[in-house]
């Protein structure tokens, strides 16, 4: 499945299904990040839920310094 | 105590977390600072490095309000983007409304700021406008419902300090909601003169993040902001031309 995740096109494994599966693939799902797809921003709630499809558009962002 | 909104803060001073040196001197200078209040932004995860440390995952976030920033939006719609990616954290329901209109001095667009602060209230952000030293515009803003107005005191990182003490004046004079001098800061006494002209507080990071010692400057200004403010609250006395003695004139012993 490929995924355009943080601007760049990537093959994932198919065994992920959501976006859950995607944050613990990329071992990111411990940490404070924000994901959204295809324009949506989603809850965190329900990220375990929403599947993932070939062709999304994934920016997955987190909080930096800033002032 | 500084009320924004719904919430009350002991400390006048908010930090910004961009650019130290180190995430222990950091936490020290945060520490020191006695703030309540820090910003952030919102950036792009590297996903292919998922240990790379998080300063923001390194704090109590329960021992402060979380104030992220709109920095990098070119116009009102990537700003409105922004804070709701930032509200998604669950973390924060404040934002800083920054939209720069121009590169080389940072100044923030009038137009897309006002856009963005309007559609952000809607949405039930609590909205804090970085906006520049315009007086109508501040005052436009508070009539849209910003919840407290930033006015830059010079250019962000820019340390020159407060550039028209006069228009900023006319902004704490006007404003029922609370001014917070954002930006341009460079020494306690700056700081302390933002105070002392009547602001609510300020805002500032490169002053402290860049300074030779960060957890002394941060300590710095923390009594510069709390001096100025107290000094505000006594009443200055005039200035006057001349001099007036301070000791009696009267009763002097001559031989």
């Amino acid at each position: 499945m490929k995924l355009r995740i943080n601007g760049e096109w990537l093959t994932v494994p198919e065994t992920i299904h959501t976006v859950g599966d995607l944050l613990s693939h990329f071992q990111l799902d411990q940490r404070v990040v924000i994901v959204e797809q295809n324009e949506t921003i989603l809850e965190k709630e329900s990220r375990s839920e929403i599947k993932v499809q070939d062709g999304d558009i994934i920016e997955i962002v987190q909080f930096v310094g800033g002032g | 105590m500084l009320k924004i909104g719904s919430q009350e803060f002991q400390s006048r001073l908010l930090l910004g977390t961009g650019k130290y040196p180190d995430f222990d001197i950091q936490k020290k200078a945060v520490e020191v600072s006695g703030t309540d209040i820090l910003t952030f932004t919102v950036r792009r995860m590297n996903i292919f490095e998922p240990s790379q440390p998080n300063f923001l995952e390194q704090l109590d976030v329960d021992k402060y309000t979380l104030l992220p920033n709109t920095a990098g939006a070119k116009n009102a719609e990537e700003a409105v983007r922004h804070a709701k990616l930032a509200k998604a954290s669950g973390l924060c329901d404040m934002i800083k409304v920054e939209v720069i209109g121009c590169d080389k001095t940072l100044l923030p667009d009038p137009v897309e700021t006002l856009k963005a602060t309007e559609e952000l209230i809607k949405e039930g952000f609590t909205v804090l406008p970085y906006t520049s030293d315009d007086v109508v515009l501040a005052r436009r803003l508070e009539e849209l419902g910003a919840h407290a107005i930033m006015p830059g005191a010079s250019p962000i990182g820019s340390g020159q300090g407060i550039i028209n003490r006069e228009n900023l004046r006319f902004i704490i004079e006007q404003s029922r909601v609370p001014v917070i001098v954002d930006a341009g800061i460079g020494s306690p006494s700056d700081a302390a003169q933002a105070m002392e002209l009547g602001a609510d507080g300020v805002l500032l990071n490169t002053a402290v993040s860049a300074a030779e010692d960060p957890v002394k400057m941060a300590e710095a200004m923390k009594l510069a902001i709390e001096a100025g403010r107290l000094g505000y609250e006594a009443g200055r006395i005039p200035k006057k031309r001349y001099a007036t003695a301070s000791s009696p004139m009267e009763g002097m012993s001559r031989t």
